[in-house]
């Protein structure tokens, strides 16, 4: 186990290296000049001239790579080129929103698709069935911030349950931030829950199919017996891989509702980043993005061993 | 039919005349008849039909210019001048909704092509010919790592908000997962017997690709292909929404929804009628894929 | 055996049975079946693929697959209650402490993410009353009585990390713990080797007579019915064809469709003699091939599929490779076809060395191979005439000309050339097989490699195939090298055979003296475990030669 999660450790080297060189490929080949972009169109040529040498753009493109990759080894995230704070004080200033976003709203998810997804399995076929599937198509197929207007009028503009926008830590006490977190997060997790609910009917469908599931009948289980006994321990597998992708693919739901509730998190951070062309804010929030999808995948891999005996690391 | 047999008459006769007409899954027309037999997919078919002929026939639809500034008409509500009344700058918003579908359409159309065809080369690429494996999946990987979101905004943002640009912000983070299919669809079907029966007839590499390898690839394309085409018009709507995406001139639903922000306690509808369109879109697309992928495989709902 | 004098009690009735479709389709798949089985009785239900053996055994299990299959007319009574009518509770009780199953596949059978002994013990959970230490003796007790070893470490295993055979005996023991007075047996032999197949019907039979249980036994083989039958049950196309004794089937069948099945199977006497005097068209010296990664760490970790093997096969002959599953026989066919690069060795063919050329396609022009499943060696996409012509077309030939030699080919195999436009989905397994054989035919190579066959086929096809074979031999003086696990086809068909186990060859000669006249010790465990080593089924008579 523990060599396993070395090796697995070790494996993540290459893939963050292949992300730290295509954000940078990215920020660097595509038209348009930071330069310019920073010191804005009235600066004369020798005001970019200059600051192109400040901000080593003259070196050579492999120099520039590994100059960046030596500073993010060290710990050196750069400042930001509009507010001069360090990078890390501001992902770190940030972070608390993002992450109760993410937990509360993976909770939910996990917490009514799994239910859901063993309803619709069972009654494959029926009523309940086609209503979960319906409902689970619908659920990622419209937007989120659509989703997330629609409650912010319902819920907070016509019922008042709840308020309309903002974030408080929890340090402001935990009704004051649970109460803003109710709508983003609910909002947030209905494609989670669609996916998730799919991937749990499909899987256990199949699994059910299986050999093993007759022999279980033959012993003279009940259907209940043989779908909670035999068929989700053999369908968990694939639904923690699914509860893994859900996890990465949150983030990008994050962003746009942050943006709709105005929670002060990284997705709104990574926006104005990018509006105001600020380079060292975007690149490491899209290596910190990247580094926990890959460390996902990671605890991913190590969950699949507790679920299924046939896979030792 | 009874061809006297050189070598055996004890050849069961009763055997050849059941070979007639067994229907086989997975034929075009047999996925044709499928696609028209439940209530879902004909409601869908029907949807994706009319959105596009909106989108082709936007001019004749009774629609005025969607660009048309008009100061002195500004958040009208519906009328028989503006069906749907009109936005903060005075324009029609019907009309802007009927010419919202050629961007959206156009942009799910591009990606696909741009998506299904570069992760048909690295997926054939990588999973024939071994060596390339190692390298091109790293990439494939890190490019995977990467939220695909954030890499359009930032692609968008940096490359100046194109119509072009945004085909590609969407399109690359696309490229891994379609190779990643394509991959294991040729992983599997080259250890299948006819594959090695092929190689011990002599059956060159190119030949071998295009006769036995990409055709099984085609089913799963062309579900992964519907799929990307709902995802890609999402994604459109979304950037745009944030603010990176398509000149904000032009009349996309997302800028639609994006523009209607403002207004949106005072009114919501803005934001609403092009949301609709988006996910009665997306929706009806999905649930194209959907029976497609039932039809043509079972196995791949397991892939989503 | 059984006692028949002392009264026998009719344990299993079912009487007109009909299952069908859900919804009916126009025929019911299984129609008119009546049979019983008595106390202590073993009954064979023998039949081919498609005759609604399983289905029978289904029905009487009330397994059948909800909504798609339904018992629609008939009576089943397992001691006198008809199953067919009791409610699911009654049902539930009955699965395991009335009627228990034993299915084919020991590798699927089992949960793969649970203890065996739990799941055996879920089966007492669910039947008996009893406290958890009471339930874990008797679970013990019962491994024990599979004859498993080291049971304590068996009880805590997961499927995985047993044996076929140990995993078969897991389901027997989960069958049998409750001493059921119907024991259904679902082809449970098929899927493992010879020597485990004959250790898993002698452990059977212990069981049955020791608490006189009823055994329906589903299968194909009739070399396994011959051995453990008291009564057989033949069915074709979902209708009950005949029923008998074993003796009186095996001997003296009454019905034409029981003859031809009958003297379909093979026997163990060899009918080919040797060929001495042709030319080498194969030679095979100190073939090697060895798996597994070198160095990191553990080293010494080598699997040696195949180890130093030589073997022979002349113009006209049919030499076979026999052998287990992991005896390396088909590593070596693919070494000969460079399908595998080999480790060590030579591979000559009409004198050339291929073992290490790069000229793949010359070698590929004079060796070609026939695979075992014909449903997955053609591909379903292409017609039949794109796969016969595929070969001839890379290697030159005009379309039109390779499309004459495909259709000559197709009608030397049996088929005729008027269905060159088809695909292979509107073809049997059977004439799928000869399909394939056309298109290694139509290469006219010097050597045919046939890997397993005709394993996949039902008996009569098999039987046909076989002849295919022979006629081909003679007329093209083709030399084939016969891979296969299955004494009897060996004796069949092959000049000479070559016998392996553990990647070496272990025994060499005519056919004659290998089968007749056995040596090496394993391969007198091979031949000994054979089922119904004494029977000539072609004759219908007892074997004289053995």
């Amino acid at each position: 186990m523990g060599v396993f999660i070395l090796k697995r450790l070790l494996s993540a080297v290459p893939v963050l290296f292949m992300v730290a060189v295509i954000v940078f490929l990215v920020l660097r080949l595509s038209p348009g000049d930071p330069a310019v972009m920073i010191a804005g169109p009235n600066a004369t040529p020798d005001q970019l001239a200059a600051l192109r040498d400040a901000m080593g753009l003259n070196e050579p493109l492999l120099t520039q790579l590994f100059v960046w990759l030596g500073q993010i080894l060290s710990g050196d995230f750069g400042v930001s080129l509009v507010s001069g704070q360090p990078v890390t004080h501001l992902i770190m200033d940030r972070f608390g929103p993002t992450l109760s976003l993410s937990i509360v709203t993976l909770i939910i998810a996990v917490v009514v698709a799994i239910p859901l997804g063993v309803v619709a399995a069972w009654q494959q076929g029926k009523l309940l069935d086609r209503l979960v599937m319906a409902g689970s198509v619908l659920g990622f197929s419209v937007p989120v911030f659509i989703i997330g207007y629609t409650m912010i009028l319902i819920f907070a503009r016509i019922l008042g349950w709840f308020p309309v926008q903002g974030y408080k830590p929890l340090s402001d006490g935990f009704g004051e931030f649970a109460i803003r977190l109710v709508l983003p997060a609910v909002s947030l997790s209905f494609p989670y829950i669609a996916l998730i609910a799919r991937i749990v009917r499909t899987n256990v469908i199949e699994v059910m199919n299986e050999d093993y599931i007759r022999t279980a009948r033959a012993k003279g289980l009940t259907e209940r017996g043989v779908l909670m006994g035999h068929a989700l321990g053999n369908a968990a597998v694939p639904i923690i891989t699914i509860i893994g992708v859900s996890i990465a693919m949150l983030i990008g739901g994050v962003v746009v509702t942050e943006s709709v509730f105005n929670i002060p998190g990284l997705g709104r951070l990574v926006l104005e980043a990018v509006l105001a062309r600020d380079y060292t804010v975007i690149q490491s929030v899209i290596l910190l993005f990247s580094t926990i999808y890959v460390f996902i995948n990671l605890v991913v891999d190590l969950l699949y061993s507790l679920f299924d005996p046939r896979i030792r690391y | 039919m009874t061809t006297p047999t050189l070598t055996e008459p004890s050849v069961p006769a009763q055997d050849l005349p059941e070979m007639t007409t067994v229907p086989e899954t997975g034929t075009v027309k047999a996925t044709l008849r499928a696609v028209f037999s439940t209530w879902a997919a004909r409601i869908s078919l029907i949807v994706v039909v009319l959105i596009v002929a909106m989108a082709l026939l936007a001019p004749w639809l009774g629609t005025q210019d969607p660009v048309q500034i008009a100061p002195g008409e500004r958040l009208q509500g519906s009328s028989l001048a503006h069906f749907l009344g009109t936005d903060s700058y005075g324009r029609d918003v019907y009309s802007r909704v009927a010419y919202g579908a050629r961007i959206s359409l156009a942009v799910g159309a591009g990606t696909v092509v741009i998506s299904v065809l570069l992760g048909i080369f690295f997926g054939v690429l990588t999973g024939y010919f071994r060596w390339a494996d190692l390298i091109v999946m790293r990439f494939m990987d890190g490019l995977m790592a990467i939220p695909g979101i954030l890499l359009a905004i930032a692609l968008v943002a940096i490359s100046g908000a194109t119509l072009t640009t945004v085909l590609i912000a969407i399109a690359v983070p696309e490229i891994p997962r379609v190779a990643r299919m394509v991959r294991a669809v040729i992983l599997g079907v080259r250890t299948e017997p006819y594959v090695e029966a092929a190689t011990c007839l002599g059956t060159g590499i190119w030949a071998m690709v295009w006769r036995h390898l990409l055709p099984s690839t085609l089913a799963p394309l062309l579900v992964q292909g519907t799929y990307i085409f709902a995802s890609a018009i999402m994604t459109e709507s979304i950037l745009s929404f944030l603010g990176a995406g398509i000149p904000p001139e032009t009349p996309s639903w997302g800028n639609m929804m994006a523009e209607g922000r403002v207004y949106f306690l005072l009114k919501p509808e803005l934001i609403l009628y092009p949301g609709v369109m988006v996910s009665l879109t997306v929706l009806s697309v999905n649930m194209l894929g959907d029976v497609l992928r039932d039809q043509l495989d079972p196995r791949m709902a397991k892939r989503l | 055996m059984t006692d028949i004098a002392s009264a026998p009690k009719v344990v299993l009735s079912v009487e007109e049975l009909r299952v069908d479709l859900v919804p009916a389709g126009e025929k019911p798949i299984v129609r008119n079946i009546n049979f019983q089985v008595m106390e202590g009785e073993t009954v064979c239900i023998v039949g081919e693929s498609g005759s609604g053996k399983s289905v029978t055994s289904m029905a009487v299990m009330g397994l059948l697959p909800k909504g798609s299959l339904a018992v629609t007319g008939g009576r089943i009574l397992l001691d006198g209650e008809d199953i067919t009518r009791v409610s699911a509770t009654r049902m539930r009780e009955l699965r395991a402490a009335g009627v228990a199953m034993v299915f084919q596949e020991p590798m699927t059978a089992l949960n793969p993410v649970q203890r065996v002994g739990e799941q055996i013990d879920e089966v007492l959970r669910l039947h008996r009353k009893w406290s958890s230490a009471e339930r874990k003796k008797s679970v013990l007790d019962m491994l024990e009585r599979v004859h498993l070893p080291d049971v304590q470490r068996i009880y805590r295993s997961y499927p995985h990390q047993l044996s076929g055979g140990q995993r078969q005996r897991i389901v027997i023991a989960m069958a049998l713990i409750l001493r059921p007075r119907l024991l259904l047996a679902d082809e449970p032999t098929t899927a493992l080797d010879v020597t485990t197949q004959k250790q898993i019907l002698r452990l059977i039979r212990e069981l049955q007579d020791e608490e006189r249980t009823a055994v329906v036994f589903v299968t194909h083989d009739f070399g396994v019915v011959s051995e453990i039958a008291d009564r057989i049950v033949v069915m074709n196309r979902g209708e009950l064809v005949e029923t008998g004794s074993c003796d009186k089937i095996l001997s003296d069948p009454a019905d034409d469709y029981t003859r031809m099945l009958v003297s379909s199977v093979p026997s163990l006497i060899p009918r080919c003699g040797p060929i001495e005097k042709t030319p080498k068209v194969l030679d095979v010296v100190g073939l090697s091939k060895t798996y597994g990664k070198k160095g990191f760490g553990k080293s010494g970790n080598l699997v040696h599929a195949a180890n130093g093997v030589n073997f022979t096969v002349r113009k006209g002959e049919i030499t076979g490779i026999i052998g287990e599953s992991g005896s390396g026989k088909s590593t070596v066919a693919r070494c000969v076809i460079r399908l595998t690069d080999p480790s060590e060795g030579a591979v000559l063919v009409n004198g050339n060395d291929i073992a290490s050329t790069n000229n793949l396609k010359a070698v590929r022009k004079k060796v070609q191979y026939i695979f075992q499943d014909p449903y997955r060696s053609l591909n379903p996409r292409r017609t039949i005439a794109q796969s016969l012509m595929e070969g001839l077309v890379n290697y030159g030939m005009a379309d039109a000309e390779a499309y004459a030699k495909a259709a000559e080919t197709l009608e030397l195999v049996g088929l005729p050339a008027g269905v060159m436009g088809r695909y292979p989905h509107q073809f049997s397994g059977g004439q799928r097989q000869r399909i394939a054989i056309a298109r290694a035919l139509v290469m006219k190579p010097d050597l045919l490699i046939a890997d397993e066959a005709v394993s996949a086929l039902d008996v009569s096809v098999q039987a046909q195939v076989l002849d295919l074979f022979e006629t081909i031999r003679k007329r093209t003086g083709i030399a084939v090298l016969f891979i296969t696990h299955d004494l009897r086809v060996a004796a069949q068909i092959c000049n000479s055979i070559v016998v392996m186990q553990r990647g070496q060859v272990v025994e060499a000669g005519t056919a004659a003296d290998v089968l007749s006249a056995p040596q090496h010790p394993y391969t007198q465990t091979l031949i000994a475990a054979a089922p119904a080593p004494g029977w000539d089924f072609q004759n219908f008579r007892p074997s004289r030669a053995v």
